[in-house]
């Protein structure tokens, strides 16, 4: 029996007279681990930001844990709580040290102790491997180092949803890897994930659906074999084969 | 052996640099020697001036300075300095204007528990700090109760208060009240709430696009217009008022500046692991916001500290107004040169102050290694 987390119902959405999701369904199941590709300006950003409500859609329906996402703030607030995300740029706080970035929700939203909350934040720092830089503030990290904090930063708030819109991209090639090894072991924990990224390493390792998008909509959904083998339509042969052998 | 070797480096070091620096070419050492030239005219002229052949308290006759025909330079025309009697014998009116001399240690007092009042908002590092904080916010109900009266304390109405009573006052309450309000007014400004959006626009627009001296003229004189019958600010309140909302537009206008420099990718990351708008403006966006404003807001606070002195064209009596008012007196006018210099100082000091505190901010406040 599977529990479904997230469910799209006729997602539509505009930037102005910018259609950028086009009757978006989609369900999640948990643990679920679903990887989204596609050309940029296809929508994948925007869809993933439309599940924790950084960008509200306009028409259809997006339920989270039950929980419908409308303009009511509540709904809001208590799905980010469960929904973890990471950025392609990082976005750690500048101005708070490794540990305070990590414990700041924890003691902010669930109202957690300090002490706790740091246990907590350096129990998250040694799983993503850099507990030794808890006291130093992000700039003075590698942008693989800052990614990790970054996905520990969510972790702490306990979420059993994640989601990653293109963690890699803004990260120099010899950096990826690390990123992408915590990502794997997040997996492995049965971690629900929405992964928005172009490795395709690293989805044909951990997705069991691969989505392709483009335009606005959801061109092609197949587990990973399939669609790398055998891509039904002719966008995503296209596409796959200009990611793949360049 | 080895001293001598080390001297001679560190000689050398001089050496080298004032070499490099200063006479690297003739047109350098031309310059550098021009330069020199007018910096020892106008030092040696100034020092002359101020000091070396200056009158303090007793004339060149040993003579207690109690008018400015005593002073030297009245005496014999051309050969002495500055009088700085006339600070002297004012002493009491440049601090305090014409507070009761019998009071005086009620200004003192808040004076000197000032610093112990702001060390706290200043310094974040300093033992106590907790205390001091509480210090702070009871800190203007004590100088209320201290420099106006109360139980216990005869009244001193403010028309009596002057000097650098009055500056200080207008320019530290009016930055104490602004810089809440200037917060709120930039965060207002960047609301998606349309009618809290334009009533601050109105404000900052409204009070930028007027000159200090008019908000002061008019709060002078329409501020009781607005008020039921029977309720009268005096002068310094009403100063008071037009000075904040002053300070408070320009204020905002600088903090809005560090709002805008926020990366959106902050508040995004903030809210996706559930803060409210409140906890992310508290958190995450004011702290950098002020961190980088810090120029522009300590700019702004000089500013309105030498605006004070503006009070004095609707009849206070701050440094400046009590600095005119002894030069209008027979027994000392005409000693320009020593008021004004020494109103210059006293602003100067605080100014620079102001300045060197900003600098100090910044650096603290540097997180990268860039």
């Amino acid at each position: 029996m599977t529990e479904q987390v997230i469910q799209l119902e006729k997602v539509n959405k505009w930037y102005d007279d910018f259609h950028v999701l086009k009757d978006i369904d989609l369900s999640v199941e948990k643990g679920q681990r679903i990887v989204i590709c596609g050309p940029s300006g296809s929508g994948k950003s925007t869809m993933i930001r439309c599940i924790n409500r950084l960008e509200a859609h306009q028409e259809g329906k997006i339920v989270v844990h039950g929980t419908e996402l409308t303009n009511d703030l509540k709904n809001i607030d208590l799905i980010r709580k469960n929904v973890g995300m990471v950025f392609q740029q990082f976005n750690l706080f500048p101005h708070l040290s490794v540990l305070d970035n990590i414990s700041l929700a924890p003691i902010w939203v669930k109202k957690m102790p300090k002490k706790e909350a740091e246990e907590i934040a350096m129990s998250y720092l040694e799983k993503v491997k850099i507990p030794e830089q808890a006291e130093k503030f992000p700039g003075q990290l590698s942008g693989g180092q800052q990614q990790r904090v970054a996905i520990a930063r969510s972790l702490a708030m306990n979420p059993d949803i994640m989601l990653f819109d293109e963690p890699t991209s803004a990260l120099d090639p010899e950096m990826i890897k690390e990123v992408l090894d915590v990502m794997i072991q997040l997996a492995e924990e049965g971690m629900t994930m929405l992964v928005v990224t172009h490795e395709m390493g690293f989805a044909k390792t951990v997705a069991d659906q691969m989505i392709f998008m483009d335009e606005g909509r959801i061109v092609e959904q197949a587990k990973p074999e399939e669609f790398f083998n055998n891509p039904k339509s002719d966008r995503t042969k296209l596409f796959l084969s200009q990611i793949l052998n360049h | 052996m080895s001293t001598s070797i080390a001297n001679n480096l560190s000689h050398n070091k001089y050496y080298i640099w004032i070499v490099k620096n200063l006479f690297s070419s003739w047109v350098n050492s031309l310059f550098t020697i021009i330069a020199l030239i007018f910096i020892y005219e106008v030092g040696s002229f100034f020092l002359n001036w101020a000091i070396f052949e200056a009158d303090f308290r007793y004339n060149f006759q040993g003579e207690l300075i109690t008018d400015r025909i005593l002073c030297s330079k009245n005496i014999v025309p051309g050969e002495y300095g500055a009088c700085w009697a006339i600070i002297y014998v004012r002493w009491d009116q440049f601090m305090y204007g014409f507070y009761p001399v019998e009071e005086l240690w009620r200004v003192n007092l808040t004076f000197a528990l000032l610093p112990l009042a702001i060390i706290g908002v200043l310094f974040d590092k300093i033992p106590f700090r907790r205390y001091f904080i509480y210090f702070t916010f009871a800190y203007p109900f004590i100088a209320y109760f201290m420099l106006y009266g109360g139980p216990g304390l005869s009244t001193v109405g403010t028309n009596k208060w002057g000097g650098l009573l009055v500056t200080l006052f207008l320019g530290v309450t009016g930055i104490a009240l602004a810089f809440p309000l200037s917060i709120l007014l930039a965060l207002g400004r960047r609301s998606k709430l349309p009618i809290i959006k334009s009533i601050c626009v109105v404000f900052i627009e409204f009070i930028r696009g007027v000159p200090l001296i008019t908000l002061l003229f008019t709060a002078n004189v329409m501020l009781p217009l607005f008020l039921p019958d029977g309720v009268n600010p005096d002068n310094l309140l009403r100063a008071l008022v037009a000075v904040t909302l002053f300070q408070a537009a320009y204020m905002a206008e600088a903090i809005r500046g560090g709002l805008q420099a926020i990366p959106r990718g902050q508040v995004e990351a903030a809210q996706s692991m559930g803060l409210t708008y409140w906890q992310t403006t508290r958190k995450i966006v004011l702290p950098q916001a002020l961190k980088i404003a810090i120029p522009p807001i300590v700019n702004t606070c000089i500013g309105l500290f030498k605006d004070t002195s503006l009070v004095l064209i609707i009849g206070l009596f701050d440094l400046l107004g009590i600095g005119r008012a002894a030069l209008s007196d027979m027994t000392w006018t005409k000693l320009y040169y020593e008021v004004y210099v020494f109103i210059s100082l006293v602003f100067f000091i605080f100014c620079f102050g102001m300045s060197r505190y900003s600098l100090y901010l910044e650096k603290k406040l540097k997180t990268d290694n860039s």
